[in-house]
């Protein structure tokens, strides 16, 4: 409705001195993030991140931020005979009996629950970054193996699922090579001809040779990389038979920060040496390394681009014409992605199938919105989980994680994740981390599959019933609201104050390419209720007889900025000026430390070409071939961000709150959300 | 929240003698005592319970009070809950509530204490269970006070609300429950002195204060501040309907305070004399804005467009878990407005008592937890119920 904060222009000298009054207080309150901020040193900026908040100028982690790491690790230690039953759950036999209808889903046989699908909200940006930097460290050990593998051998599904049937017959005689080798991690890969492994070293020491001269550190590190992952598996090689007894040393080694990998870069390369040893002096490696997230893939950065193109499962081909200020995010063609990773299907041996059959619905647009999206994806880990079995001589906790860590690349190859899958992929790991260790493996499956479903229930479906409960207290007779697009949580509270007899009308304000409001407005016609639909662009004309706005979120920052699908902010600008309140609906476990304070840094660009066609228009084609003019760019954002002046209340299921205490409950609930 | 009282800085400053416990003889109790709770005729019984407190002075209430020269009533009256006579938290409540300088909240507070202290329940979810009907009983009578209501919610939070009493046996836990009620009266109490302490900073030699309405905390802070030997004066607004500014300003001028009169409609004509303003609270809602008198959005607004400081005071025991988006949003207080002449048939009249402040037009809240902005509120609501 109104500014929640006083302008600063108030005369007010003396509040400073309130500090005497409750000295105890405050340092209890908040621990103060900007603290471990200024303890490190400037020079480097990877360590001065402060803990558990990404910096706004970071980009979304990067499409391979991948736990996966020690599983590269783990697996080139393991010896290479093993039959693919073990080491790959969802062998063949698996896959046969999973089915995937990529074209016709239905979503609610997956979700379980109703009307799950509302697109109101995605978000790229993960945040899970910090749990799974203990690991992210070595993501590109396995950028320089096997993806660069599998960028060098296009097109070769049959040949390999061929490959894929002599496993048994030709690896013994291989393992010696493989092992020693950098480029052994995809069992599928690893089935190829001797010759093109080694064509593949050769490749890939090519690519390191002219990048050494050059500086720039992540050149640095993906060398170090390259070179700490021939050590380890030399060393394996030169142990004699590569046994599991091995591996706990080499994850260990793998979790270990980027210090010590730099330390070993050091060792090897002279030239890096000077600046690479402070790193000495600083505070203890591991605990420094959770501090960091992990930088966000910037896609306007040429090298890194180059990398993440290699190693990606998916085939993308960029987007030409570009808007200048958004080439830090991700944009690809649109239906190159799809096909491809059809193709790819059996080749992707390590992603369980739920997982694949989940990423390709959200790379098909089939589950769209927030909730949906995190439902779906935590129904396919449960199946995942479910086929689980630890390989001999693996810690659960450990392989559960890195391959929880493999799917959820899978699934930011498909579509960025959005805040709440963040939180819920969070919560998963943290669950895992924390099985006591006297678990037997079904009991430890059965325990993580009843938290999953736990949170589904609690987190989600109950949140979104306590806030309708909570939202329509503030429904009267004789009230005409307004929502945009299409909440999930809006369309249960509206019908649930249908049903509670409330009289009030609804305008449903949609805007292009999307228009999602027109599946809203279904559900609310077929139910009964007086409903007006317009367009954005007559919301100034329609606000100044709305007197409540409902809208729904796909995050609420800790600034209280209010992350949601395009437009969003426009609307509630609008109603702000009309001094219409402005109610949030949106469950507590999309809330997110971060802060932002524009909708450029993180932000998902969706496809240019939907904004230039005009469907049933044939005369509005000016705009056809627009990918050949340079001087034109196309910007279809998916996400904006509304400040928290334009926001009276945030409805969550902790009730009604005002957006300054987003970060209390974030501060006070998060731990408990993550233990739960 | 209430381990973090800032009572505290009574004990630091030694108050030579605390002008609460110094009984004044104009304000002495109505000696009738409040019949019943519930016979309120379309009349919001918390307004009814403020004038018999501090009505409009009046030649004839003041000839009443002299006339009423017994003593209030004597502790020994109060019916003792050994005493075959059955319990009654509402009798409990009017006992407390008949003290003048005691906020209808803090009664309540009280009232539930006794309470615990007279239950006959031998385990924890029967005594719960009794405390519970009690408050109820208690909001039911009068349901448009939101510090009462507030107060019996806060109570129950904070008392009930500890992990210790899993592990004890039922008796050394109700001792402890009894404590903490204890305590939380006697922070209650407190409230307003620390309340007073606090907001001294805030007042500089020579400032022009505006107050509204007829606020117990104010009025403690302001005479802290005479004590204090500060020079100020202060400009009180006429309170229509029931006057209650001309209270406060017969108040303050016995302290030797200068005071003006305004009536309601000069606020904005005065406002650029005035440094600060100082306002009370009926409650402080989640959202950090407050219920007060009708007549404060609007004092809240002028200030704000010239830059004036708003102030308010409010124990921390009016703090509600509600969220008004607007003015209509909360279920009006009735109280009847005298015009003086009779109202043309037809004409209607807007008898809300008060209205809702939102937190934008708010500087600071002087709360005996400290002084506090106003998304404090929110946050301090949230330690406590969530």
């Amino acid at each position: 409705m109104d500014s929640r904060r006083a302008p600063r222009t108030v005369i007010d000298p003396k509040v400073r001195q309130v500090g005497f009054v409750t000295p105890g207080a405050p340092p209890a309150r908040s621990h103060s993030i900007p603290a471990d901020a200024c303890s490190s040193p400037p020079r480097a900026p990877d360590f001065t991140l402060p803990s558990n908040s990404l910096s706004p100028v970071m980009i979304p982690p990067a499409r391979h931020a991948s736990a996966d790491g020690i599983q590269v690790l783990t697996r080139a230690s393991a010896p290479v005979p093993v039959p693919s039953t073990t080491t790959n759950p969802p062998s063949p036999l698996r896959r046969d009996g999973v089915q995937i209808p990529i074209g016709s889903y239905n979503p609610s046989e997956s979700l379980g629950t109703s009307p799950m699908r509302s697109p109101s909200s995605r978000m790229d940006g993960p945040e899970f970054s910090e749990d799974m930097s203990m690991v992210s460290s070595s993501r590109l050990a396995r950028g320089s193996s096997a993806k660069a593998a599998a960028a060098s051998f296009p097109g070769t599904n049959t040949e390999m699922m061929a490959a894929g049937k002599v496993v048994g017959n030709v690896v013994p005689a291989k393992s010696s090579l493989t092992t020693a080798s950098v480029v052994k991690t995809l069992p599928g890969l690893s089935d190829k001809g001797d010759g093109s492994l080694a064509e593949v070293h050769g490749e890939a020491a090519g690519v390191a040779k002219p990048l050494k001269q050059k500086t720039s550190r992540a050149d640095r590190r993906a060398i170090q990389e390259a070179q700490r992952a021939a050590k380890s598996a030399a060393r394996e090689a030169g142990g004699g038979k590569p046994s599991g007894g091995t591996v706990p040393a080499n994850a260990a080694k793998g979790e270990f920060g980027k210090p010590s990998q730099k330390k070993d870069a050091a060792s090897v390369s002279g030239a890096n040496v000077v600046p690479e040893k402070k790193v000495a002096d600083r505070p203890p490696e591991k605990e420094r390394k959770k501090d960091v997230p992990h930088p966000r893939m910037q896609f306007d950065d040429q090298h890194r681009v180059e990398k993440a193109k290699k190693r990606a499962v998916v085939n993308q081909s960029e987007a030409r014409n570009r808007v200048e200020l958004f080439r830090h995010l991700p944009q690809y063609v649109h239906g190159t992605q799809l096909p491809d990773l059809e193709s790819k299907f059996f080749q992707l041996d390590q992603i369980h199938p739920s997982v694949y059959k989940v990423g390709l619905q959200y790379l098909s647009g089939n589950i769209t919105g927030g909730n949906a999206r995190c439902i779906a994806m935590l129904l396919a880990f449960r199946e995942a989980i479910k086929d689980y079995s630890t390989p001999p001589e693996k810690a659960l906790v450990r392989d559960l994680t890195a391959k929880i860590g493999n799917y959820v690349s899978f699934l930011i190859e498909c579509r960025p994740l959005s805040i709440s899958m963040g939180n819920a992929i969070k919560f998963l790991k943290s669950r895992i981390a924390k099985l006591p260790h006297t678990l037997s493996e079904s009991e430890a499956k059965f325990t993580l599959q009843s938290d999953i479903d736990r949170f589904i229930n609690e987190k989600i479906l109950l949140a979104e019933k306590v806030i309708v409960r909570h939202a329509v207290e503030k429904i009267r007779n004789g009230d005409v609201l307004l929502t945009y697009g299409w909440s999930s949580v809006v369309e249960m509270l509206l019908l649930y104050a249908h049903e509670s007899n409330k009289q009030f009308r609804v305008v449903v304000v949609d805007s292009r390419p999307k228009l999602e409001g027109k599946a809203l407005l279904h559900r609310l016609l077929s139910k009964g209720l007086n409903c007006t639909y317009t367009h954005i662009n007559a919301v100034s004309y329609i606000m100044h007889e709305v007197t409540r706005v409902f809208l729904g979120a796909s995050s609420v920052l800790s600034n209280g900025t209010v992350y949601s699908r395009v437009g969003t902010a426009c609307v509630a600008m609008v109603a702000h000026a009309f001094h219409v309140p402005v109610l949030i609906c949106c469950e507590a476990y999309k809330f997110h430390e971060r802060v932002q304070l524009d909708s450029i840094c993180s932000n998902e660009l969706g496809d240019p070409d939907v904004i230039s066609v005009v469907p049933g228009r044939k005369d509005l084609d000016h705009l056809d071939n627009w990918a050949e003019n340079e001087n034109l760019q196309l910007l279809n954002l998916t996400y904006d961000a509304t400040p928290s002046d334009y926001v009276s209340v945030i409805v969550t299921d902790y009730g009604l709150l005002p957006p300054t205490s987003v970060p209390v409950i974030v501060r006070e609930y998060r731990r408990e959300q993550l233990w739960m | 929240m209430w381990r973090r009282s800032a009572s505290f800085v009574l004990e630091k400053y030694q108050l030579p003698s605390s002008p609460m416990e110094s009984p004044k003889s104009p304000q002495s109790p109505n000696p009738n005592p409040i019949p019943n709770l519930n016979s309120t005729h379309g009349i919001s019984a918390y307004y009814q319970t403020r004038a018999e407190h501090h009505g409009v002075v009046t030649s004839d209430w003041l000839a009443q009070a002299q006339a009423a020269v017994e003593p209030p009533s004597p502790p020994s009256e109060r019916t003792s809950p050994g005493s075959g006579k059955p319990f009654s938290v509402i009798e409990e409540f009017n006992y407390w509530r008949k003290k003048p300088d005691l906020a209808e909240a803090v009664a309540a507070i009280m009232a539930l204490a006794a309470v615990i202290r007279s239950s006959n329940g031998s385990t924890m979810m029967e005594l719960e269970i009794e405390l519970k009907t009690a408050s109820d009983a208690l909001k039911k009578g009068d349901k448009s006070s939101i510090s009462l209501s507030a107060g019996c919610d806060l109570f129950m939070r904070y008392v009930t609300r500890t992990s210790a009493l899993e592990y004890e046996d039922f008796d050394a836990a109700k001792l402890r429950l009894i404590e903490r009620a204890e305590r939380f009266g006697e922070i209650s109490l407190k409230a307003r002195r620390t309340i007073a302490m606090l907001s001294q900073d805030f007042i500089f030699d020579g400032c022009t204060i505006l107050v509204h309405g007829f606020s117990r905390v104010v009025l403690e802070v302001l005479k802290l501040a005479a004590s204090n030997r500060k020079l100020f004066r202060v400009f009180c607004t006429e309170g229509r309907p029931d006057r209650t500014g001309l209270r406060l300003s017969n108040e303050l001028a016995a302290l030797g305070i200068p005071v003006k009169l305004l009536i309601d409609s000069a606020v904005a004509y005065t406002m650029d004399e005035v440094d600060m303003i100082f306002v009370g609270a009926d409650g402080v809602v989640e959202s950090g804005g407050i219920l007060n008198m009708m007549g404060t959005y609007q004092i809240a607004l002028v200030a704000h467009s010239m830059n004036k400081p708003v102030y308010v005071a409010a124990e921390s025991y009016k703090f509600a878990r509600l969220y008004p988006l607007d003015q209509k949003d909360l279920e009006p207080a009735i109280r009847p407005i005298d015009f003086g002449v009779p109202i043309p048939s037809g004409v209607e009249v807007e008898e809300c008592a008060r209205d809702y402040t939102p937190p934008q037009y708010l500087t600071l809240l002087f709360t005996d937890l400290g002084v506090l902005t106003p998304s404090v509120v929110s946050d301090e609501l949230i330690r406590l119920y969530l």
